[in-house]
């Protein structure tokens, strides 16, 4: 549906997007991640023709539109401030991009009560912007960019003024309006979640280029580097030496002392070093020894933060590394864990991700 | 209602004036009951007045005065006629001044902060001259022997483009010309007030649902920067039509407007009353092209609130 072929985009002296290539499916809920500064958005205005790449080409459903102006092109996008025309009631806010195309009044006003009704506007046609909630603006904002059937809707980050309530009920409803409706969406955010939430695949950016394309599952549970795998999720990024290979197990030190079996395949060739990522819901701590485990070491809880449904740890390990776990919160059949406690912790060797140390 | 100057009077914690606030009003409101309201009431009572000896004003009530403005003698208005053409210069004028203001206020608005600030103190600098001088200054510019037809001789396009030096002073042009330059910032001013506020993601929004440059002018940002216009239409339309300085600096005798008439009533003339019955209906006719304006402006951001 898109191709991006390696587009560059500088302001100046800084290069914003630095010869990125995607590809992205027809139909695909496909989600730019990364932090501010990344050039996720410039990647997103360049789709949209907001801005012209320096280099490369655009494709967009077969055709070259990287010269060609927003108002000539078939994508539509969703502003992260809304940008809602506050002179147009609802009604005519929706029917803006109809409006300009021409349509026809009556299959103008039928596709605007169809949309009206999918994102659940019903009764607030008439209504100004400045009367409505954030919420229900941003639902205008969608309704306004999806009835124009684009054959891409762009979204730049349009749930990041909604309180986290809201924005949690957005993200699925999105999820399912792109479903339903089988359109492309390219979402633009930096918030990790709302990213493995909703998206079909994900592309990580960082400082203009993208480090790491792959479904949700993917970036989360086999990062390519560690940028990838401190961003996404929590991570402990242990730096560890090579001990021994012997007899198909690998063995390597980390900082502190503790030694740990890594799977043998994933060690990076003949390196010395590698950093090891241990997410924090993989530790399995328990006051007992943990059974199954390859790797159990003994630890002292040296903090505990409850957070609702789970408890953070912050282990120090009896080697002297630290660490941070997730653990369920204590109920009437699971062990209550607390600050001081000594605890075992056990780590299978598949749920050790390794990655080049550099 | 919107206020003119892109007025923030939705603010819902807006609250009425209790007390103090009178306390703090009272300075204003004592300023014009003074000054505006007494001397209107003292102009209307004039207004039915009539011309004693030696221009002593001897009062009574006699439609006289207005009756002269209004009613036809040798078969000519000529009060109604000046009326008229002042109202026409000022509309031109008006016209002239959005055309010019109306794109150099956007231009300024849309430039980066630490510009917009220098082109706006531009805009300011020939205030810091006299208004009478920079007058003088177009006279010096516009009359015979003047900077333009002196740049025309020395280009060369007087005498091939236009056979003679160019008459411009003392006609309606010069007239005009002094008008919108005397009131280009009070339209330049109000339009960066709005457009300046305007929201950049609005005019990509548009774009972006397949509106061209002109569409996006006609549908989205005229209607946003409606109350600029409207408040530099009304600063400009008001005084230009009252203007005398300048139409007596710059058109000579031969083209007076109502302000002018005005005037020599009461420094020339001596006739009090008749001059306040001009100034009367005068007012009358800025209250009119007020509420009109008001009117249109507040039909169209009706729909905005």
């Amino acid at each position: 549906m898109i191709e991006i072929d390696s587009v560059t985009k500088r302001f100046g002296d800084f290069t914003a997007v630095n010869e990125v290539s995607l590809h992205v499916r027809a139909g695909e809920f496909l989600t730019l991640l990364g932090p501010s500064g990344c050039g996720k958005t410039t990647l997103l205005r360049m789709l949209s023709g907001l801005e012209t790449p320096d280099s490369g080409t655009i494709r967009i459903a077969g055709e070259d539109v990287t010269h060609l102006p927003p108002y000539r092109r078939n994508v539509n996008q969703v502003f992260q401030s809304y940008a809602l025309f506050p002179h147009l009631s609802v009604r005519d806010n929706i029917a803006f991009g109809l409006r300009m195309q021409k349509t026809p009044k009556d299959e103008s006003r039928r596709r605007v009560a169809e949309v009206v009704e999918l994102v659940a506007l019903g009764g607030f046609e008439d209504r100004m912007p400045h009367q409505l909630s954030g919420g229900q603006r941003q639902r205008v904002a969608l309704a306004r960019a999806i009835v124009p059937n684009p054959s891409v809707l762009l979204l730049d980050e349009p749930l990041s003024a909604l309180d986290a309530k809201l924005r949690k009920q957005m993200q699925v409803e999105l999820k399912r309006l792109q479903k339903r409706l089988g359109m492309t969406f390219v979402f633009v955010t930096h918030d990790q979640e709302e990213a493995l939430t909703m998206s079909d695949r994900v592309a990580v950016l960082d400082r203009g280029r993208i480090v790491q394309l792959g479904s949700a599952t993917d970036i989360y549970h086999r990062p390519g580097n560690a940028f990838v795998a401190d961003f996404i999720g929590e991570a402990n990024l242990i730096r560890a030496e090579l001990v021994n290979r012997e007899n198909g197990t690998t063995r390597a030190r980390a900082e502190g002392g503790l030694e740990l079996r890594v799977p043998t395949t994933s060690w990076p060739g003949d390196a010395k070093q590698a950093l090891l990522l241990v997410r924090p819901e993989k530790l399995c701590v328990s006051k007992k020894p943990v059974e199954g485990a390859e790797n159990l070491f003994e630890a002292t809880i040296v903090e505990e933060i409850f957070q609702g449904a789970f408890d953070h740890l912050v282990l120090r390990t009896d080697a002297g590394a630290v660490l941070s776990a997730v653990v369920p919160n204590e109920s009437a059949i699971m062990e209550a864990l607390h600050e001081g406690d000594r605890v075992w912790c056990g780590l299978h060797c598949d749920d050790l991700v390794v990655l080049s140390a550099d | 209602m919107h206020g003119f100057l892109g007025g923030a009077s939705d603010n819902p914690h807006a609250r009425r004036p209790r007390v103090w606030g009178w306390v703090l009003l009272a300075p204003m409101l004592a300023w014009l009951a003074l000054f505006v309201v007494a001397p209107a009431l003292i102009l209307l009572a004039y207004s039915f007045a009539s011309r004693g000896a030696l221009g002593a004003v001897q009062f009574g009530f006699s439609w006289d005065n207005y009756a002269r403005i209004f009613l036809p003698s040798d078969g000519r208005m000529i009060y109604v006629d000046i009326l008229r053409r002042s109202i026409g210069y000022a509309g031109l004028t008006t016209l002239l001044c959005v055309m010019i203001g109306y794109p150099v206020g956007w231009f300024i608005a849309r430039r980066p902060p630490a510009l917009r600030e220098r082109l706006l103190m531009l805009v300011m600098i020939p205030f810091w001259t006299s208004f009478l001088i920079r007058t003088y200054a177009w006279i010096a510019i516009l009359k015979r022997e003047g900077l333009l037809n002196g740049l025309l001789k020395a280009s060369g396009a007087v005498p091939h483009i236009f056979p003679e030096p160019l008459d411009l002073l003392y006609t309606p042009t010069a007239v005009v010309i002094g008008l919108v330059y005397a009131y280009l910032p009070f339209v330049i001013l109000p339009v960066y007030a709005s457009a300046e506020k305007l929201d950049g993601a609005l005019i990509e929004a548009a774009h972006d649902l397949g509106a061209g440059p002109l569409r996006v002018f006609r549908e989205v940002v005229v209607p946003l920067t409606r109350p600029g216009i409207t408040a530099g239409m009304l600063l400009v339309f008001v005084p230009a039509i009252g203007m005398f300085a300048i139409t007596d600096l710059m058109g000579g005798a031969r083209v007076p407007m109502i302000g002018n008439v005005i005037q020599n009533q009461f420094t020339k003339a001596l006739n009090f009353p008749f001059g306040a019955a001009l100034g009367v209906v005068f007012t009358l006719l800025f209250v009119l092209s007020y509420a009109v304006l008001r009117w249109l402006g507040g039909r169209k951001t009706e729909k905005a609130k």
